[in-house]
C-alpha cells in the first residue's frame, strides 16, 4: 500500500502532465480556429479527387474494390492502409524466411557460406534503409527492359512496369477440394485413406466442375496490361528493401538465440544418441525460438512501421496517403492523429500476435 | 531542487498561452534581421539548389531577395527552407517559414480549407504533359498511359479530373515526393508522361541528359496562376509582402530598370517621386522602410528583368512572355499593378 503522500504526489504529476495536454490542444484548436481551419474529422467524409496507382478499398455494398477518385477521404486512408498492411505481412513472412537462411549460413561449417552470411549482414544492417529502397528502385527495378521489351514466360511478363502473372482464381473443381479438406481437417490422426478422400474428392470436384484453379493469362497492349496479376515496381522495391535489411537483424537475432543454448543442451542431447540434426531440431532448436521470440518482434515493429517509406519509391502506402490527404484538404493535425492511431493498433496488433506465440513457447515453471 | 523543477513547470505550461499570442509576422521578421522563406530545391528555373554554388537560384528565389532588399536593405539576409509540394502549406501554417515563393497555385480549396492567404500572381502557368518523342503527338494518343506528377499538386487533381472526364479506363497516375523524383523514373520508363505545369516542364528538360528527344505536348489542361502565401489572417504581413511583389510590376510598367534606377531618382514627376519613396509615406504607411522600392529594384530589378534572368532567350529554359498572359497589361497580357498612390 502506497503511502498517502506518494499517492498526492503521483496524483500532481498525472494532473499536470493532463493539464499540458489539455493546454495544448485547447492552443492548437483556438489558433486553427483563427485561421479559418476550425479542428473538425466532417472531411473524412469528401471525395477524395485524387487517384491511387494501386490499391483496393473497402465500398459499402460493393465490398473490396479498386480505389477510384471519387471515394472519399476515409476511402483513400483505408486503401493506404491495406497498401500498408499488405507489405508488412508479406514483409514479415518472407524476413523471418531469409534471417533463417542467413543465421544458417553465419552459423556453417561451411567458410564460404559464413563468409557471405556475413557479408550480407554487415552490409545490410549498417547503410540506411532509405538509400537502399532507392538502390532497389532505381537501380534496380527501373533497369529492367521497358515495356515494349518486355520479358514474357508463360503467362509472366517483366519490365520496369512491374512483374505480371498470370491471375490464379478458384474454379468450380475447387467445390470437390473444399468437400475434401473440409472431411480432412477434424481428423487429429490422418490415416492414409484420408489422403485418399481427399484426393477423390478432388478428382470428383474435377470431374463434375471443371479444374480447381483457373489461370488467367494478362494480355499484353500498347502500355500496359489486361488482366492478370501486377506486382508494381514500387511495390516490389519497398517489399524487397524491407525483406533484405530487416532479414539481416533478423538473422542476427536468431544466430544469437541459437548461441545462446548452453552448450550441455547439445552435449546432453548427443549423450542421449541424437544425431547432430535431430539434436538441434529437438532439443536446441525449441530453446532458441523461445530466446529469440521476443527481439523478433522488435523487428517485426520496426518492419511495419518502415513501411512508411513507401513515399519515397512512389507506393502508395497509408503514410504517402495521409501526405495528400493531409494536403488537399488542410486537415494536417486531424489527419496525423488518425494514422497514428492506425499505426498504433497495427503495431499493438502485431504485438499482441508475437506475445501470443511467446507465452505457447515460453518456460512454464512448474512449482 | 526537485520542487523548484515542478514549480517551474507549473509556471510554464500556466503561461504558455499568453507567451503564443498572435503577433505580426512583420514585426518578427524585423526583430529576427532575417527572413525565412520556402522555396522549391529541386526545380530548375524557378527554385533550385545550385550543386556548384551550394545557392538557391531562381524566379521564386528572386522574390524572396526582393523581401529581404525592401525590409533589411541586403537581399542576401534571407534563410532559405526547401519545402516539398506536401509540406508547403504546414510549413507556412505553423510559421516554420515566415513566408513561401514556391510554384504554387492560387485555388479557392486552398485559400479557403488550408489556412493560407495568396499574394499578388507572379506567373501565369498551364499544366501540360511531356512525352519521349514517338510516343505520342497528342493528349489523345495517351488512353492506357502511365502518368507521373508530384504529390500533393494541384497537377495530381486536374489529371485526376482530366482522365475522369475523358473516361479512359486505362490511364494511370503515379506519384512522388518531388519532381526530381518524378521525372527520374520518368526518363527511366516507368511511366509514359510526366504532367506538370509547362513553365516545369521546360525547366525539367532542360536539365535532361538529351533535351531534344522529349516533347511538350501542345495541349494545355488547366490554368495555374502562381504565387507566394502567408498565413491566415495577418493582414500586416500579406500587406507589406503584395507590395513588393507590385512593386516590381509597377517598375516594369514605369520603365524603371536596375541600370537607370538613378536618374528616376532625379525624376520631377510626382507620380515616380511618391512611388520611389522621395515623397508621401507609402512604405511607411505598409510598415516598410521609405525607399523600400528602390531597395528592391536595386537588388532584383523589375519584373521583366527578373522574368527574363530566369525564362528570357538566353536561358536554358526560355519561356517566351510576349503574347502570353505573362506579358504586361498594356501589351495583352495580366501583368499589372494596382497604383501607388
Amino acid at each position: 500500500m502506497p503511502r498517502p503522500r506518494d499517492l498526492l504526489v503521483q496524483g500532481l504529476v498525472l494532473g499536470l502532465v493532463a493539464w499540458g495536454l489539455f493546454l495544448l490542444l485547447a492552443e492548437a484548436r483556438s489558433r486553427m480556429a483563427a485561421q479559418g481551419i476550425p479542428f473538425s474529422f466532417a472531411f473524412l467524409s469528401q471525395e477524395a479527387g485524387f487517384s491511387l496507382s494501386e490499391g483496393l478499398t473497402y465500398a459499402p455494398g460493393e465490398g473490396l474494390r479498386p480505389f477510384y477518385p471519387s471515394d472519399t477521404y476515409l476511402q483513400a486512408l483505408l486503401a493506404g492502409f491495406l497498401n500498408t498492411l499488405k507489405v508488412a505481412l508479406l514483409g514479415i513472412l518472407l524476413a523471418t524466411v531469409l534471417g533463417l537462411l542467413v543465421a544458417a549460413g553465419r552459423l556453417s561449417a561451411n567458410p564460404l557460406a559464413r563468409g557471405l552470411a556475413m557479408g550480407y549482414v554487415e552490409s545490410i544492417r549498417n547503410t540506411p534503409l532509405l538509400l537502399q529502397l532507392f538502390v532497389w528502385y532505381f537501380a534496380v527495378l527501373l533497369k529492367l527492359p521497358p515495356w515494349e521489351k518486355a520479358l514474357s514466360w508463360g503467362g509472366i511478363i517483366l519490365s520496369q512496369r512491374g512483374l505480371v502473372l498470370p491471375q490464379v482464381g478458384l474454379g468450380g473443381g475447387a467445390l470437390g477440394l473444399a468437400l475434401g479438406l473440409l472431411a480432412w481437417f477434424p481428423l487429429r490422426q490422418r490415416p492414409r485413406w484420408a489422403w485418399g478422400a481427399l484426393a477423390l474428392g478432388l478428382l470428383m470436384g474435377w470431374a463434375l466442375f471443371g479444374p480447381p484453379l483457373v489461370l488467367s493469362a494478362p494480355e499484353k497492349g500498347a502500355f500496359g496490361t489486361r488482366g492478370g496479376l501486377l506486382l508494381s515496381p514500387e511495390f516490389a522495391a519497398l517489399l524487397l528493401g524491407l525483406i533484405v535489411y530487416t532479414a539481416a537483424f533478423i538473422a542476427e537475432v536468431f544466430r544469437g538465440a541459437i548461441l545462446a543454448v548452453p552448450k550441455g543442451q547439445w552435449e546432453a542431447a548427443y549423450a542421449l544418441g541424437l544425431e547432430g540434426r535431430d539434436a538441434f531440431r529437438l532439443i536446441v532448436l525449441p530453446q532458441a525460438v523461445r530466446i529469440a521470440v521476443p527481439p523478433l518482434a522488435n523487428q517485426y515493429l520496426n518492419l511495419a512501421k518502415n513501411t512508411s517509406l513507401g513515399v519515397a519509391v512512389g507506393y502508395p502506402d497509408l503514410f504517402s496517403v495521409y501526405s495528400t490527404v493531409a494536403n488537399q484538404s488542410g486537415r494536417s493535425l486531424e489527419a496525423i492523429l488518425l494514422v497514428m492511431a492506425v499505426y498504433l493498433t497495427l503495431s499493438l496488433g502485431i504485438s499482441a500476435a508475437v506475445n501470443t506465440y511467446n507465452r505457447r513457447v515460453a518456460l512454464r515453471w512448474r512449482l | 531542487m526537485n520542487r523548484k523543477w515542478l514549480l517551474g513547470l507549473i509556471l510554464v505550461l500556466l503561461g504558455l498561452p499568453g507567451a503564443l499570442a498572435q503577433q505580426s509576422r512583420l514585426d518578427v521578421v524585423k526583430g529576427r534581421g532575417r527572413l525565412v522563406c520556402g522555396v522549391n530545391a529541386v526545380l530548375p528555373g524557378f527554385g533550385f539548389l545550385d550543386q556548384k554554388t551550394g545557392k538557391y537560384t531562381g524566379f521564386d528565389v528572386e522574390f524572396c531577395r526582393a523581401v529581404a532588399a525592401a525590409l533589411f536593405g541586403d537581399p542576401d539576409k534571407v534563410d532559405y527552407v526547401p519545402l516539398d509540394a506536401r509540406v508547403r502549406f504546414q510549413a507556412v501554417q505553423n510559421g516554420e517559414v515566415d513566408v513561401a515563393f514556391r510554384n504554387t497555385t492560387v485555388t479557392a480549396n486552398r485559400d479557403g480549407a488550408l489556412g493560407v492567404d495568396f499574394l499578388p500572381v507572379t506567373f501565369y502557368d498551364g499544366q501540360g504533359v511531356m512525352v519521349k518523342k514517338g510516343r505520342a503527338n497528342s493528349l489523345r494518343e495517351l488512353q492506357d498511359a502511365t502518368f507521373c506528377t508530384t504529390q500533393g499538386t494541384t497537377n495530381e487533381k486536374n489529371i485526376t479530373d482530366y482522365i475522369r472526364t475523358q473516361r479512359w479506363r486505362g490511364a494511370k497516375v503515379l506519384t512522388f515526393e518531388d519532381g526530381a523524383k518524378v521525372m527520374n523514373a520518368f526518363l527511366q520508363g516507368r511511366c509514359d508522361a510526366f504532367t506538370a505545369d509547362k513553365s516545369q516542364l521546360v525547366g525539367y528538360r532542360a536539365t535532361a541528359p538529351r533535351p531534344e528527344e522529349l516533347i511538350i505536348l501542345k495541349e494545355t489542361i488547366s490554368k495555374e496562376p502562381l504565387a507566394g502565401f502567408v498565413r491566415e489572417n495577418d493582414s500586416r504581413w500579406r500587406d507589406a509582402l503584395s507590395w513588393i511583389v507590385y512593386a516590381t510590376i509597377q517598375a516594369e510598367e514605369y520603365g524603371i530598370t536596375q541600370k537607370n534606377l538613378d536618374q528616376f531618382l532625379k525624376s520631377e514627376v510626382p507620380e515616380i517621386r511618391r512611388f520611389l519613396g522621395l515623397e508621401g509615406t507609402l512604405g511607411q504607411d505598409l510598415g516598410l522602410p521609405r525607399d523600400f522600392v528602390v531597395r528592391v529594384i536595386r537588388a532584383v530589378g523589375n519584373y521583366g528583368e527578373i522574368y527574363d534572368r530566369f525564362f528570357g532567350a538566353k536561358s536554358p529554359f526560355y519561356i517566351p512572355r510576349t503574347g502570353t498572359l505573362n506579358a504586361l497589361q498594356r501589351y495583352g497580357g495580366l501583368m499589372y499593378s494596382p497604383p501607388f498612390r
